[in-house]
């Protein structure tokens, strides 16, 4: 398919239909009102399944079902949407069912506002659910990458049988770029254990369920879980890296704020200053691997964040005190101005912040 | 080249489509591009802007909170982004509802009577084409070609009636600057 331009909302809808999604289930809320509308109008074209649901609580169990029963299903939504469906995530996780959850991102807490933040970072990367459980998490910072990262999104889950999130914040949702929508290339992939009765015996029967009563069997579930992520983790690690190497400041930052920050590199170099960045675009598993790149003689790293500091625990995980942490962020759904930025590092470059 | 554009204007104005139409024209002539709309809790008749910003390279930030060029299309727009401007920058401004003059004095700014000439050009809703092409003949961020392209792939079928008086309008403004 040829390169056009398209919201990144619209872009997210269009890779998952390309990669052969045949069910969606959702119920709108902006900023990520364009996925929605866009499924509406085509996943019925190419002979799915669009319902809008009459919750958010209800989508995420059609997902459960549709995805149980073996097919290729996503669902969309926005951050007070998103903290509604972690019940069924967690099921999701425990039955080990493949889907797509897309989070275009707001303003939070509560209801908050419709403009783009950062603020559910603990809730996609930590599981708002309950139970030991994560899921893989993907940061797109551009439309091209929202989507690709859903095309890969479907087979992540169903290669783990797990569902992935991919967290786009509202900027990245409502932005119009360059993209160019590709067509799948590898083939959905059996499912023998799907509740679609065309996978047993007769008289055998296919089971698809988050409860399990006895100790022994309910560990032994944790562990598959643990295995698959431990494995996932060896290998969905991504990230992007720019002069890490030599710099004496490192700004880390994802999604839009990642943006703003390449313009203070741009600036940083114009001004003889060493200045890199480190993007993370997993944010489940998080990129630590990134931060052993980082020059040992480093003055500080900063976390970037549309919100009041939360990728921030990742980075001191990562770091271990190596390196000196600081933060710089706005909330409410503010920009980051690439200049305020450049002033911060600034100072803490000079030791005044 | 890096080209951010800042347009601003009430509801119903076609402030979007301007943004809209800098950012295809730029792509269809091989540019990177990125369109980033305001979509705060607009209403109608409430303020609207979006970002716009064309560049030879990788684009950071896609909203522009320093503009090379901006255009207002309407008085609050002109208050709340004429500071907007980045010295010896360009400041449209549709002088057809806008009476008030820049108080700027280290930008260039085009008075574009937008409305006027639409409505001259018998098009009433075609202000948002005069300012445009006043734009792009003064800033030569886009050709003028690419603008009658997108005009003519835009309005097809029933709606090819529209083409010329819009093509018009386009024509209008850039031998307005």
């Amino acid at each position: 398919m040829a390169k056009k331009l398209m919201k990144g909302n619209e872009a997210l809808a269009a890779a998952a239909i390309a990669a052969g999604a045949t069910h969606f289930f959702g119920y709108p809320i902006t900023p990520q009102s364009e996925l929605i509308e866009y499924m509406a109008r085509e996943m019925p074209k190419a002979g799915g399944c669009f319902l809008q649901a009459e919750s958010e609580v209800a989508a995420s169990y059609m997902v459960y079902g549709a995805g149980g029963a073996g097919a290729r299903v996503i669902t969309s939504t926005s951050s007070p949407g998103l903290a509604l469906k972690q019940e069924g995530l967690t099921y999701m996780v425990a039955a080990q069912i493949p889907a797509v959850v897309i989070n275009v991102s707001r303003g939070g807490p509560g209801l908050g506002n419709i403009l783009p933040q950062q603020s559910d970072y603990f809730m996609c990367t930590r599981g708002g659910g309950n139970g030991d459980y994560y899921h893989p998490c993907f940061a797109p910072a551009s439309v091209q990458e929202c989507a690709d990262l859903v095309t890969e999104a479907f087979d992540i889950a169903d290669k783990y049988r797990m569902p992935v999130l991919i967290l786009a914040d509202g900027l990245i949702g409502q932005m119009m770029e360059p993209v160019e929508i590709k067509e799948a290339t590898e083939k959905p992939i059996d499912k023998p254990w799907a509740a679609d009765g065309g996978h047993v015996k007769r008289g055998e029967h296919n089971r698809i369920n988050a409860m399990i009563l006895p100790a022994d069997g309910l560990e032994e579930l944790n562990h598959v879980i643990q295995a698959k992520l431990k494995d996932y983790s060896e290998n969905y690690v991504r990230y992007e890296a720019i002069d890490v190497e030599d710099a004496d400041i490192v700004l880390v930052a994802y999604g839009t704020p990642s943006r703003a920050c390449k313009n203070v590199l741009k600036k940083a170099k114009e001004e003889g200053l060493k200045f890199g960045l480190i993007r993370p675009i997993s944010l489940y598993p998080f990129p630590k691997e990134a931060f052993d790149k980082i020059n040992p003689n480093c003055k500080a790293i900063i976390s970037v964040e549309q919100s009041c500091g939360q990728m921030i625990e990742d980075i001191r995980l990562s770091v271990l005190g190596k390196f000196p942490i600081k933060f710089f962020g706005r909330t409410g759904g503010n920009p980051i101005i690439p200049d305020a930025v450049y002033s911060y590092a600034k100072e803490v470059l000079g030791g005044k912040a | 080249m890096l080209e951010q554009v800042l347009v601003a204007g009430f509801g119903g104005q076609g402030v979007l489509r301007i943004g809209q139409m800098i950012a295809y024209a730029g792509f269809a002539e091989g540019k990177e591009v990125t369109w980033a709309p305001s979509y705060g809790p607009e209403m109608r008749g409430g303020t609207a802007n979006c970002s716009v910003v064309i560049s030879d390279e990788e684009i950071g930030a896609a909203q522009v909170l320093e503009a090379n060029s901006v255009i207002v299309m309407n008085l609050p727009s002109l208050h709340k982004f004429e500071d907007t401007v980045i010295p010896g920058g360009k400041l449209f401004i549709n002088s057809s509802i806008i009476k008030e003059k820049s108080k700027r004095d280290d930008i260039t700014v085009y008075y574009v009577d937008a409305q006027e000439k639409a409505e001259e050009l018998g098009n009433s809703r075609g202000a948002n084409m005069v300012i445009l092409g006043a734009y792009a003949k003064a800033t030569q961020t886009v050709t003028l070609e690419s603008l009658y392209d997108l005009v003519k792939q835009t309005f097809t079928g029933d709606k090819a009636k529209f083409v010329d008086s819009n093509i018009a309008c386009i024509k209008a403004g850039a031998e307005m600057v």
